[in-house]
Order: C-alpha cells, then sequence, then structure tokens
C-alpha cells in the first residue's frame, strides 16, 4: 500500500563490505549477479509487490531553458558528481519494515568470489496522495 | 448498461457458483470473465435477467476451465452436467464473500485488491491503474491472496471489524485511472450496511458519505490542498452530507459507540457549521476523547490537541500538544499552525517548513511550503 523507491548509487554511497569493481569479476560472477537481480525482480512480481525496475548508464547530459526561442543549454557529464544513481526498483509494500526487508535481500546480490556485495541501498518513500480522511 | 449495477451482481453470481461446488479461485476467474463478456455482448442485446445470464455465462466458464485443467492432466472422471441449484442457502453468501476477503490472513493490500476484485467486480487492469502498479503484480497479489483463503471455509461468520478495515483503507486509497475508490468504497459499504445491523458499519458508512461530500471544495482547480477552514461550504454535496447525518444519528440511537461512529461524529460537526468560525469546537474535543478512550490512537490525541487550540486557545492546544511524541506524523505541521495562532509567526514559518520536508504527501508539501512562504512574506513587510 506504499511505495518505495529502491536506490543503487554507481558513486556516492558509503564502500560495500565486498568491494571489488565489477571489471574485476570474472565473466561467471557477473552472470550470477545479473541472475540474482533477475530472479528478485520476478519473485517480486510474484509477490504482487513489485512496480517498476531500470538500470542507468554512468553517463548522462545536464539541460537547461536558455531563453525564449533559444535551443536548451547541454553540459557535462561532470565527472566531479558526487552521487551518481546507477539503477532503481519500485516496489509497492504493506510497511517500511517490508520495505527494509526486500532492500536488505537486494543487496546480498553476489558479487566478487560469489559472496554477497552487501552493497548500501537507499530506501526513499513516494510522497503520495493525501489520505481521503484527515480530521 | 449500467456498470456499477453490473458490478453489484458479482458478489452474488460468485457465490452461486461456489454453491455449486466451485472452488473459489476457480469461480471467480469465471465470474471475472462472464463480467467482460457482459460488457462486450449486453449493449446490443440486453438479458431478460441479467443475474440469470452471468451465472450460465460463470458456470460454463468455469467449467470449460475446468475441462481444459482436467484435459492436460489427462483425466477423464469428469461430471459436467449442471447441478441443479441447491436450496437457497440460510446465510448471506454475499456477507460471506466480504468476510473471506478481508481474512486476517491476507495483508492489507491483498485483501483491500481480493475485496475489489470478488465483491466489487472490478477488472484485475482497473485495480491496478486505481493502485499505481503494473497489471501483471495485480494479477499476482489477486492470485496469491486467492490461494491464502483457499482452504477458508464460506460458512461461518467472520469479524465485521475485519471487513470495515479494509473497505476504509480503500476509501482512503482515493482515485485514479477511471475508477473512484472512494466511491466504490461507500457502494460496497452500503452494499454491506444493508446485510449487517451494526451500528460501526452505519457509522463506517456515515464517515465515507460526510467525507465524500466536501471533496469536490477539498482541491483548488489547480490540484492544490485547500484546508477545512478555507473550504467553499457552498460545494458541499448537502445530499450526501444529509444521509451521512442521518444514518449516524440512527446508529448513535443504539448506545453502541465505536471508533467509526466517532470519526463520523467529528466529521458531522464540521459539516453543520455554515462557516469555519461557527464550528462546535467544544463538542468535537469531547468527541475526540470519547475517540482516545476507544483507540488509543496518537494520531486521534494529535488531532485533539487541534481541536484543544481551537476551542480553547492556541496556548491550551500547545500544551496538549506538548505531552504527545514529537516524531509523530503531522506533529510538527499542527505545532507550526498552533504558532501561528498564537502570533508568532516566525516559529511558525520555520515550523511549516520543517513539516513541509517531512510532508507524506506532495500536496501536502506543497500546502505546508505556501504556509511557510506566506507567513515569511508578511514578516518581510
Amino acid at each position: 500500500m506504499a511505495k518505495y523507491l529502491l536506490l543503487k548509487h554507481y558513486r556516492g554511497a558509503p564502500a560495500p563490505v565486498n568491494d571489488v569493481p565489477m571489471d574485476r569479476w570474472t565473466p561467471e560472477e557477473i552472470s550470477a549477479h545479473m541472475q540474482y537481480m533477475h530472479d528478485f525482480a520476478a519473485r517480486l512480481e510474484q509477490t504482487g509487490e513489485f512496480v517498476d525496475g531500470q538500470a542507468l548508464a554512468p553517463e548522462g547530459t545536464w539541460v537547461r531553458y536558455d531563453g525564449e526561442g533559444r535551443p536548451p543549454v547541454t553540459d557535462g557529464p561532470f565527472a566531479e558528481t558526487k552521487d551518481l544513481i546507477a539503477g532503481w526498483m519500485v516496489i509497492d509494500v504493506d510497511s517500511h519494515e517490508r520495505a527494509v526487508e526486500l532492500a536488505g535481500e537486494l543487496s546480498a546480490a553476489p558479487g566478487a568470489g560469489g559472496k554477497p556485495i552487501h552493497e548500501w541501498l537507499e530506501v526513499r518513500p513516494f510522497l503520495a496522495a493525501p489520505p481521503t480522511v484527515t480530521e | 448498461m449500467n456498470e456499477a449495477l453490473l458490478r453489484s451482481l458479482t458478489p452474488s453470481v460468485l457465490a452461486v457458483l461456489v454453491r455449486r461446488g466451485a472452488d473459489f479461485a476457480a469461480a471467480e476467474d469465471a465470474v471475472q470473465d462472464a463480467l467482460v463478456e457482459a460488457v462486450r455482448v449486453w449493449p446490443a442485446t440486453p438479458p431478460r435477467d441479467a443475474k440469470g445470464w452471468l451465472v450460465t455465462v460463470a458456470w460454463r466458464r468455469f467449467l470449460d476451465a475446468r475441462r481444459a485443467d482436467a484435459a492436460r492432466r489427462r483425466r477423464e472422471d469428469l461430471v459436467d452436467e449442471e447441478p441443479a441449484p441447491g436450496p437457497a442457502s440460510a446465510v448471506d453468501d454475499t456477507l460471506q464473500l466480504y468476510f473471506l476477503c478481508a481474512h486476517p490472513s491476507l495483508t492489507p493490500a491483498s485483501a483491500v485488491a481480493l475485496t475489489l476484485r470478488a465483491v466489487g467486480g472490478l477488472t484485475t487492469r482497473q485495480i491496478a491503474q486505481a493502485c499505481l502498479v503494473p497489471e501483471a503484480t495485480m494479477a499476482q497479489r489477486i492470485s496469491r491472496a486467492k490461494r491464502t483463503v483457499a482452504g477458508v471455509r464460506l460458512d461461518r461468520p467472520g469479524d465485521v471489524a475485519t471487513v470495515l478495515r479494509v473497505l476504509y483503507l480503500v476509501f482512503n486509497e482515493g482515485y485514479s485511472g477511471d475508477v473512484d475508490l472512494a466511491a466504490e468504497a461507500i457502494r460496497l459499504t452500503r452494499q454491506l450496511a444493508a446485510r449487517v445491523d451494526h451500528p460501526e458499519v452505519a457509522g463506517l458508512l456515515a464517515l465515507m458519505l460526510l467525507h465524500h461530500a466536501r471533496r469536490a471544495a477539498r482541491t483548488a482547480p489547480d490540484g492544490s490542498l485547500v484546508p477545512l477552514a478555507e473550504q467553499d461550504r457552498g460545494r458541499w454535496d448537502t445530499a450526501s452530507i444529509a444521509e451521512g447525518v442521518d444514518i449516524l444519528q440512527a446508529a448513535l440511537a443504539r448506545d453502541r459507540l465505536g471508533e467509526f461512529q466517532a470519526q463520523a461524529a467529528v466529521a458531522a460537526l464540521h459539516a453543520d457549521a455554515p462557516t469555519a468560525t461557527e464550528t462546535d469546537w467544544v463538542q468535537i474535543v469531547e468527541w475526540y476523547d470519547e475517540l482516545a478512550r476507544l483507540t488509543d490512537s496518537p494520531v486521534v490525541r494529535l488531532n485533539r490537541a487541534v481541536a484543544v487550540g481551537e476551542a480553547d486557545g492556541p496556548r491550551a492546544g500547545l500544551a496538549a500538544l506538548a505531552a504527545l511524541d514529537a516524531s509523530l506524523p503531522r506533529h510538527t505541521a499542527v505545532a507550526a499552525y498552533l504558532h501561528e495562532r498564537d502570533g508568532d509567526l516566525a516559529t511558525a514559518a520555520r515550523l511549516y517548513a520543517e513539516a513541509a520536508h517531512k510532508a507524506p504527501s506532495l500536496a501536502e508539501r506543497d500546502h505546508l511550503t505556501r504556509r511557510a512562504a506566506r507567513l515569511n512574506t508578511l514578516r518581510r513587510h
């Protein structure tokens, strides 16, 4: 009954326990990681809690309005940007505790050596529609 | 064709199939198929007996599905002639469905979804849109819910309080997509009230009608929230208010007070005031005292602090607020409001900004941010 965003960062999160960059994993370890993520999403769909999951390219473009009749200004990517979102999963669950539980499971995705990454994920509640009964 | 009428037949058609021996999950699927078929076929060829038509089509669908299922499993010992409709059941089938769909073994989200489908006759797609989740997710949520209650027998009365909690959740879900869940909750509660003689069912129905009556006035054309005191009372639905008040009075006369009746009483006192300043806050405080006695909910005590602030002045409200846990949702917003009433605009503006930061909904955040901005502008002049 409440939606949460599970946010995965390329940069900006505290270091995980199993802190080996993905390009130094074996191909099999990468496959196992991908399979885990896939299975996790499939399982959430089965439990009726899955809303959306997407991965993002690390590099994007900054855009802003530059006045009437002018094309927008673009800039970046900025290599120094501290916080870099890697992707997200949106879940619809009964409680905050359940959201935390699921984020914990997602953080256990296997990395180097087939061991859990213990990666830090950010859990953010959606701003919902206001309830009908307020007073 | 009236879709609400069609959907109101859903629980009784489903009950017929279950009574004929179909298991709940398969019967529910078959009834959904029949509803979809009705929407397609009825505009051109309306049936003479709507319910009979639905029962016939749903039963045929159920047999087809069972036959396909049996073929898959290479079983051939099926008896598929239509059984004679059994004697009318002593228990109300529709009522049993309410209990089943609100069964305590279900999570709140599952109970809401199953109630909307099996009792309300909504399609999975409509429920998914209303709850803002993908259709596949909602389909799974519903089929899991059906599995969870598969072993529950339909012939025992359940606890009406669990049903009321589910209907209250449906009402508070609001609306998006093409289904108005608040209106649907009212329809389902009205249908329940016609079957169960219970003052709390009446209390919940009254509460919903009284709140629904104010809906048009709750939001400005730009979608922003209009607080109760600033609402255009001319836009309140007086027919809905009158009905809610009548239902509530009849319930209260039975002297079996419960939380929904008490909440409805507060809503009725607001509805009764021709202007915000004429609100009977003293009586509202008394109802919150009753509610606190009935539920011991911190949210009730927070609302009570607001009412005390109106009845006895903002200082009294702040004193009542001081006794409550500051981490309660909306505590900061209430504090901001009471400080504003007390004339301490600097503190109020700071607290409004802080409350906006913690607001659980976008509309509330915007509202609180605007309050802070307004006070900060006033202070600069």
